[in-house]
């Protein structure tokens, strides 16, 4: 991997000194452009903000995709009505949606947040709904079979088995969470990265642009790569079951 | 009710969503500190009768009795051991071991304590820290029976608890649950589908009909127990056993 970074660092680099393009400033530059963006103020603000949405967005996609999906799983009915919607939301272009949300919960930061969720929570609900199906039935049933209570099944047996799945679907709910942030505050135009975003391609300030591309990036990466420290850690069972 | 029995089926039937009719009129008495087995051609509804028994599956007509009291679902008094283990993956062998006690609220220090003696006792001490992916066939099922012992269960229902093990392992864990049973007062009830252990283990063995399974006739082998296990498989009532359950059950197969 970090073979296949340095190619391509190595071929941005020259693309840039080639100056192909005002677009495409050399990867070198960027990083110095970076580091002259990361102690500003304007800059601290934006990601304070930026993480703010973030955090309480992922909170609320988690407490309430994890239920969801727990629940379709397990009650036919609720799996069958809204397994469609779910599926249909998961795969449509969210962002198209923005502009709506700001007629409803106006300009601010509220609309990045409910972004936020509606670009996360459906991944969550999917494959925890996944997890808790494939769940092995036999424990449930040796799990009954020692006077389990419905409580000790779903907290001893069925979210533990289903860890591997839940633990995919957070990640790539973080992900897609990271896109909502951007994307919702881009379209609000008015904070946090998105306001940056806007001013830097305004201005036509491209290595600082970049820079903040490259920030954003790194950023859905450390996340990514921290869930994916837990899903290594559960996988040896996943293996096993 | 009958004297001494502990478990007592009346008029069970089952028929599953789809209209297969696993199981019809089934009457049957098991007596207490008895191992009886459940033996039949695959698809007489074995498996479905235990966990009936086990309180697992709901019958369509009839009642199952336990120390003379209709029961409606699982209960303290009947630990199961499954065909496939149903180890939990995440767990290690003392955890697995004390799960039942665990369900039950019993502190972690002495359901622990509870679990290492049991553990010990199927021989699998040394191994409390290991997890089921490190364990072979027999060994987990070991861990399975052992958690069975830990809740203190007068019943044991064992569901073809020897068929995904090798054939050594089986005869030796056959002959080490016999030793293990004769010390103490259970009742067990063991479904399999093979003759030669159902006559080898047997107070009693039950044979099925196929599909829908019925009682077609219970065999009582006269075998002296305190024999050692290669003596009685040389027994001659062993072996009328394994011979008359035959002669019954080769008329079902196909």
């Amino acid at each position: 991997m970090v073979f296949s970074l340095a190619i391509w660092a190595l071929a941005w680099e020259l693309a840039g000194r080639a100056e192909l393009s005002v677009i495409v400033p050399s990867l070198s530059r960027i990083v110095v452009a970076a580091m002259t963006v990361l102690p500003t103020e304007k800059f601290a603000a934006a990601a304070l903000i930026s993480l703010r949405s973030f955090a309480i967005g992922m909170a609320f996609a988690l407490a309430i995709g994890i239920p969801l999906g727990v629940l379709m799983a397990r009650v036919r009915g609720v799996g069958r009505i809204l397994g469609m919607w779910v599926n249909i939301f998961i795969s449509a272009p969210i962002s198209a949606l923005v502009p709506i949300l700001m007629a409803v919960v106006g300009i601010g930061e509220t609309t990045v947040v409910v972004t936020v969720v509606l670009f996360a929570v459906f991944v969550i609900v999917l494959d925890t709904q996944i997890g808790i199906v494939h769940a092995d039935r036999s424990l449930v049933e040796m799990a009954r079979s020692f006077g389990a209570r419905p409580y000790q099944i779903y907290a001893k047996v069925l979210i533990l088995s289903a860890l591997p799945e839940i633990l995919a679907g957070i990640r790539l709910g973080a992900i897609r969470g990271v896109k909502g942030v951007v994307i919702g505050q881009l379209l609000v135009s008015i904070i946090g990265v998105g306001e940056l975003f806007e001013l830097y391609s305004q201005h036509f300030l491209m290595e600082e642009f970049w820079a903040l591309v490259l920030i954003v990036f790194l950023f859905a990466f450390a996340v990514s790569e921290t869930i994916a420290v837990f899903e290594r850690r559960v996988e040896y069972y996943a293996a096993t079951r | 009710m009958h004297d001494d029995a502990i478990v007592e089926v009346k008029g069970i039937g089952k028929t599953y969503d789809g209209g297969v009719e696993a199981l019809r009129d089934v009457a049957l008495i098991f007596p207490s500190g008895q191992l009886s087995t459940l033996l039949g051609p695959s698809g007489c509804g074995k498996t479905t009768l235990l966990k009936i028994i086990a309180g697992l599956i709901v019958p369509n007509a009839g009642e199952v009795w336990i120390k003379g009291k209709k029961v409606h679902g699982p209960g303290p008094e009947r630990a199961f051991v499954f065909q496939d283990f149903a180890l939990l993956p995440w767990a290690n062998v003392l955890r697995n071991v004390a799960f039942g006690l665990e369900l039950q609220g019993v502190s972690r220090e002495r359901r622990e304590e509870i679990a290492r003696r049991h553990i010990a006792e199927v021989g699998l001490g040394g191994f409390e820290s290991s997890y089921p992916n490190q364990l072979s066939g027999g060994m987990k099922q070991r861990v399975g029976l052992a958690r069975a012992l830990t809740v203190d269960a007068d019943i044991i229902l064992m569901d073809e608890p020897f068929s995904s093990v090798d054939e050594q392992t089986r005869r030796k864990f056959q002959e080490e649950l016999l030793d293990l049973l004769r010390h103490r007062q259970k009742t067990v009830i063991v479904v399999t589908h093979s003759i030669e252990e159902a006559a080898y283990l047997s107070d009693q063995i039950v044979l099925l009909t196929p599909r829908p399974g019925t009682v077609s006739r219970i065999i009582r082998p006269a075998i002296e127990r305190s024999k050692g296990p290669d003596e009685i498989r040389r027994d001659q009532n062993y072996l009328d056993a394994v011979d008359e359950i035959w002669q019954i059950l080769k008329q079902y197969v196909v």
